[in-house]
């Protein structure tokens, strides 16, 4: 968990009474995913319903926290508050082990050394009390 | 579906010949193109009864109420309206649309119109501003800096990881885009490129380099449509629309299905059975390319190659005027020009083919050309099956 600075620019997620309940795990270090009690499958990102089979109410379940780089890019322009100092950056499609996919920055790493396919593991920056940004890692 | 096959067509269709608009608000760039695309046609303001755009982008004008905020600009009370918005596909959507309602009775003539200033106002839609706020989906995606050049180099990194794609193949379609854009006097970009010169030029995402990304510009066009029928008291010859399909896929790049691929697996054997024709039927194809792995991608997925073999399709002279399925021979968006929904442009283009009035260079014996529309971050796909 790395603590962030009073400076912190980028857009933050606006939450409500569905994700809220991720953002603030996050802030704690535990990523969450909702799965659906009627066909078992995990879904990303949390509804009311699963988007799978219809059925109400998925439950949320603590994720390994271990994935896959399913495809990256290395972002060289981004002209927006706290990336255009930041670039190059990797923006990343994370394989959760669970099966969904979610959106993350791989950090920690030279961005030229990111593969497709390569193992990574969740890491948190915590943003405030009701927010940590989940991130990902080079899996040892 | 098959019932309107071929009893609709394309009857006017106009293209603004400006890049760069300074000052000109973009409802009165589409309403100059729908009075041009019916001074082609043969008729007037008063014929219309149909009216189709989407302007909800602020280059666009920012309109809520596109279809009707335009109209009022025109001057006209349609009693058929359309302001589907799917990104770059609309246009084409539309115009499929257009001809269900016209061949239902619902509509005689319709006007499907677009414009946009983006570059005048200087709007950064490739590598900043994102296309969904921080509330909702978004904010599973906005705080990791999305960008839409991002967007299609997920895809372009997958493809290179599944297939083996190279960037000196996706470098190909710049090249070949350019060179169809040196002969098109208004084209944005003329001078010619090579393969070297896309590669050596900046990251801007990668794997894409600026020169795998399209141009942005001003600009905008019309289409006027109606029935087969009527079309033979126009002033053109009639462009008939043989098939349309279209398809939605996502918007946040977490619910991909296949990075690989568009909904233009969907639209395109859609419309190749409504047509009842099959890819090697197609004499040219406009297909969208807002980046190099758009089209290479749409090619695959419209069924001119299997899944993967695209780097190789695009080589060696196929998809140049001159070979086997010429594309985008204005120059597309790679070149010639970018405003936004550059789907209407894939349309007149094929028009423009189809009747032998090329900006610069034709494609000889042109007797069946695909229009292929892109929108969004990979999120839609309309396909439309055209001929004399």
């Amino acid at each position: 968990m790395t603590e962030t600075s009073e400076t912190y620019l980028k857009p933050l997620p606006a939450t409500d009474v569905l994700t809220a309940p991720y953002w603030e795990a996050a802030a704690s270090g535990r990523l969450l995913i909702q799965r659906c009690a009627a066909c078992q499958r995990f879904q990303f990102y949390p509804r009311a319903h699963c988007s799978a089979c219809g059925a109400g109410d998925p439950t949320w379940e603590e994720a390994s926290g271990r994935g896959v780089v399913h495809t990256f890019t290395v972002i060289h322009r981004n002209g927006s508050p706290g990336f255009a100092e930041e670039v190059p950056y990797v923006f990343a499609i994370v394989e959760l082990e669970e099966g969904p996919r979610m959106t993350a920055n791989v950090i920690g790493v030279d961005p030229d050394d990111v593969r497709v396919d390569m193992p990574v593991q969740v890491t948190f920056i915590r943003v405030s009390d009701g927010i940590g940004i989940p991130q990902f890692t080079r899996a040892d | 579906m098959s019932d309107w096959s071929g009893q609709v067509a394309i009857v006017g269709a106009y293209e603004h010949p400006a890049r760069k608009t300074p000052g000109l608000h973009p409802f009165q760039i589409q309403a100059d193109c729908v009075l041009r695309a019916l001074e082609d046609a043969g008729l007037t303001l008063d014929d219309v009864d149909g009216f189709a755009t989407a302007a909800s982008e602020v280059p666009e004008g920012g309109s809520t109420m596109s279809a009707v905020e335009v109209a009022e600009w025109l001057g006209i009370k349609p009693t058929y309206l359309d302001s589907t918005d799917n990104g770059g596909a609309a246009p084409l959507s539309q115009l499929g649309h257009a001809a269900a309602a016209i061949a239902a009775g619902q509509a005689e003539v319709v006007v499907i119109s677009y414009a946009a200033t983006t570059y005048s106002q200087a709007v950064n839609i490739g590598t900043g501003d994102p296309t969904t706020g921080v509330a909702g989906p978004g904010q599973f995606e906005l705080p990791y800096g999305f960008t839409l050049v991002g967007a299609y180099a997920l895809a372009a990194q997958r493809h290179m990881a599944e297939f083996g794609t190279t960037p000196e193949q996706l470098a190909e379609i710049a090249v070949t885009c350019r060179s169809h854009a040196s002969h098109n006097p208004h084209a944005r970009f003329r001078d010619p490129i090579t393969v070297d010169d896309v590669v050596a030029s900046p990251v801007i995402a990668s794997p894409l380099h600026r020169y795998d990304c399209c141009v942005v510009t001003d600009g905008g066009g019309a289409i006027v449509v109606t029935s087969a029928a009527r079309a033979r008291n126009c002033r053109k010859q009639p462009i008939h629309v043989l098939g349309f399909g279209e398809a939605v896929g996502q918007v946040q790049m977490n619910q991909m299905d296949r990075f690989t691929a568009t909904p233009g697996t969907v639209s395109g054997p859609r419309a190749f059975a409504h047509a009842g024709l099959t890819p090697d039927r197609i004499d040219t194809a406009q297909v969208y390319d807002s980046f190099t792995i758009t089209a290479l991608m749409i090619l695959e997925d419209l069924g001119f190659c299997t899944k993967g073999e695209g780097g190789a399709f695009v080589s060696d002279g196929r998809i140049a005027v001159g070979g086997d399925l010429p594309i985008n021979t204005d120059g597309g968006g790679l070149s010639s020009n970018h405003p936004g929904r550059r789907g209407i442009f894939t349309i007149i283009e094929s028009v423009r083919q189809l009747r032998g009035e090329p900006l610069g260079l034709q494609v000889p014996d042109c007797e069946i050309a695909l229009a292929h529309g892109s929108g969004g971050a990979l999120s839609t796909a309309a396909t439309l099956i055209l001929s004399k």
